[in-house]
């Protein structure tokens, strides 16, 4: 019994939950615009991280380099995009 | 504006009176000559419902070669506009209109389509597979394509072309300076097919990456489905930005919404940003499969291994990542300071040392070759010398100081096409001419085919090198005359003259597809050109299974060992072959998605929401659909292998 029920998935249900709840106190309480954009970024990326490795079984197959090497790569793709799109629209305007 | 109105185009000519009569008697002669032949059933049966990668391709090969000609006329047209001072050919808002769908057709409707043809033709049969991943989604992944070029196509006789240039710059583009609907059609016609193309992206890596033959690890690969994989990815990653930066326009324009605006808290210059997020890597998707095509036909023709095959790899997979690193350099001039500049110019500089070594692994494998100067061989052997020049210009353009005298000017459109024409066209035609005995069994004229690759590059070199001595002068792009005493007119003159001889090069091609089919010999067996990789190791004309027996590889060219070196292809005995079943689907949902956009150009919103309705209906259906394919028997294959291995192949 103890091998079929899904803890992993359980407690990755329950803590994302709690990092949805972290987000919204950025709408409920008062925070300072730094705090809150911190916290939303932070809870935002941890929130995906786990949706991709618990929900969606990254680390799971024999295919697991190949699927994080894909994240890792959209993932620079993506920064590199809003980084630079940052530096040539606001920062070195 | 009244409901009526919108359908109209805004300021017609006698030359767009012309096309509609044209494209309504056209229309009109393929369906009766259809109907009096009897082919409805045949087209339906083996063509628009097919999922063979084979035929899709040459559905695929077909629109590129129409819309190079589409493109080709507006090439011409602006050209003839311009070789003169003050000509009255076109006026200023047809001109416009004439470059906006000149770029955008070349790009995405003509190279396009052209490479992705290279890809469904090519990689399956390269990796000894028997169809892509997905094949059906392979040809809903043309349909949206050949839905979205059609509806692009209609433009200009239905409510005005776009006109505010193939990049579609805001706010030019904006409701307040692109009245009529012509915007509209770009976003959304780019729109549908670029979702097909992202399809086809996702298709085809999973393809490379699940569907190799036995042995062949990804090191080997051959080169073309090598820059395929890369293009590929490419394609995953670039196309969002264009789909989501598509969507916002469409928003922009349909619903008053504020992104790229220049007031209401919209930044108009972020359009230009996410552009060339997808624009620059979309160079890449086109160039690398060219790039491939050359790597499979200079050793073919050079009697020699490629040279330098791990840092050919090495130099795709570092311009696939370079690529996103290097867009801003499309628009130094829009005001961001010189920090931002500098890093965007080396980035792109940077560029240049892998496509370098690409260069001299292609002249290292010519050394000392017994080199048999073919047609496409000759083009590859123009294409060297022709891009390097583009290429070398391309670092002009990259330094953001210098680029403040060539922006805007007729030298990068000197530049572009420089790369474009000899990079990618002359891939495409050598491939085509390379490959065309493998697709219909019959060599295509060498003759002919040389004195089109000398034509074509003699109007090549006469109508750009001179741009690029207009735009160092000051000649602006996209003007649509200029006055005598600026003294563009001879040099102009003679761009003219070199389009027009690009125009014969065309005609050269098309007679000699003609000339061909009718005299050429059909006897030339399965491997006409003695090359080296899986593709020739099956029969010609390629069985809708591929490869009767999966062939088992353990080189980078697994044919040339089995022909020279006692390499065993095809080990084991024929089994029953799992193919997958035609299906009409991916045609009726991506007729479904021509009416939904011609629906959402013009604001028809209730029939924009039926449609949608429809769209979803099919996803859901097809959700829901048990198509499980079919088997071909054991005793068909023997008798389709016998009938290709007969007479007409006695080479294997």
């Amino acid at each position: 019994m103890k091998e079929l029920f899904p803890i992993k998935q359980v407690m990755g249900f329950a803590f994302s939950l709690v990092l949805t709840v972290v987000a919204l106190l950025v709408y409920f309480t008062d925070m300072s615009y730094t705090v809150g954009m911190t916290v939303l970024l932070v809870t935002a990326f941890v929130q995906a991280g786990l949706q991709v490795v618990v929900f969606m079984h990254a680390g799971e197959t024999k295919d697991k380099g190949s699927i994080y090497l894909n994240i890792y790569y959209a993932l620079l793709i993506a920064l590199v995009t809003i980084f630079g799109t940052l530096l040539v629209l606001v920062w070195d305007m | 504006m009244d409901f009526f109105d919108r359908f109209a185009v805004p300021h017609p000519s006698f030359l767009i009176y012309a096309s509609m009569v044209g494209i309504g008697l056209t229309m009109l002669a393929i369906v009766v000559g259809i109907t009096y032949f009897k082919k409805w059933g045949y087209l339906w049966r083996e063509w628009i419902t097919t999922v063979d990668h084979k035929r899709i391709g040459i559905m695929y090969l077909l629109s590129a070669l129409l819309m190079l000609f589409r493109g080709g006329v507006d090439g011409i047209m602006m050209r003839y506009q311009l070789s003169m001072p003050e000509n009255t050919f076109l006026d200023s808002q047809h001109y416009n209109e004439v470059f906006t769908t000149h770029g955008v057709v070349m790009i995405l409707f003509m190279a396009m389509p052209f490479i992705i043809f290279f890809f469904n033709y090519l990689v399956p049969l390269q990796i000894g597979a028997r169809d892509v991943a997905f094949p059906r989604l392979n040809a809903l992944s043309f349909w949206l394509f050949f839905m979205g070029m059609g509806l692009f196509n209609i433009s200009f006789i239905v409510g005005g072309s776009p006109d505010a240039g193939w990049t579609s710059y805001f706010p030019l583009a904006g409701n307040e300076f692109s009245t009529s609907v012509g915007t509209n059609y770009y976003m959304i016609a780019i729109q549908i097919a670029g979702i097909g193309t992202l399809m086809t992206g996702i298709n085809f890596i999973t393809t490379i990456l699940k569907m190799r033959a036995p042995g062949m690890t990804l090191m080997k690969m051959p080169m073309f489905t090598w820059s395929a994989f890369i293009a590929n990815v490419i394609i995953v990653f670039a196309f969002p930005v264009l789909t989501v930066l598509l969507a916002m326009g469409t928003m922009d324009r349909l619903f008053g919404t504020n992104f790229f605006t220049t007031d209401n808290g919209g930044m108009d210059m972020l359009w230009a940003n996410l552009f060339w997020v997808w624009g620059h890597p979309e160079v890449y998707i086109l160039i690398l499969p060219a790039f491939g095509l050359y790597s499979e036909i200079i050793p073919t023709f050079a009697r020699r291994n490629l040279y330098g095959y791990t840092s050919m790899v090495a130099s795709m997979v570092i311009i696939s990542l370079l690529s996103f690193f290097v867009w801003a350099h499309h628009f130094f001039t829009m005001g961001q300071g010189p920090l931002a500049n500098s890093i965007f110019s080396i980035s792109t500089m940077a560029i240049a040392v892998p496509t370098g070594v690409k260069i001299f692994n292609w002249l290292f494998t010519l050394w000392k070759g017994k080199i048999e100067f073919t047609t496409p061989m000759l083009y590859s052997v123009l294409f060297i010398p022709l891009f390097t020049l583009g290429g070398v210009t391309g670092v002009m353009l990259a330094m953001s100081a210098a680029d403040y005298q060539y922006h805007n000017t007729m030298f990068l459109v000197a530049h572009f096409h420089n790369v474009i024409i000899p990079g990618v066209v002359y891939a495409m035609l050598a491939g085509l001419t390379f490959y065309w005995p493998k697709i219909f069994g019959f060599m295509l004229n060498e003759r002919l085919g040389k004195w089109t690759a000398w034509t074509l590059s003699i109007g090549f070199v006469l109508a750009f090198i001179p741009m690029y001595i207009t735009g160092l002068d000051g000649q602006a792009r996209r003007m649509y005359t200029y006055s005598e005493s600026t003294g563009f007119s001879l040099l102009n003159m003679v761009s003219f003259v070199g389009a027009a001889i690009m125009a014969i090069a065309f005609v050269l091609l098309v007679y000699n597809i003609y000339y061909s089919i009718r005299y050429s010999p059909r006897n030339i067996g399965s491997d006409p050109w003695d090359a080296r990789s899986l593709e020739w190791a099956t029969h010609t004309p390629v069985p809708e299974y591929n490869f009767a027996i999966t062939p088992q590889v353990a080189s980078t060219q697994a044919f040339w060992d089995s022909k020279k070196n006692g390499h065993e292809l095809f080990k084991g005995d024929i089994e029953k072959i799992h193919m997958p079943n035609n299906s009409g689907l991916p045609f009726i949902m991506s007729c479904i998605f021509f009416v939904f956009g011609f629906a959402m150009i013009f604001s028809i919103w209730p029939l924009a929401i039926i449609t949608l309705i429809g769209i979803l209906a099919c996803m859901t259906y097809r959700s829901f659909e048990k198509d499980h394919g079919r088997y071909i028997s054991v005793e068909e294959i023997k008798e389709t292998e016998k009938r290709l291995r007969g007479a007409k192949n006695e080479g294997r």
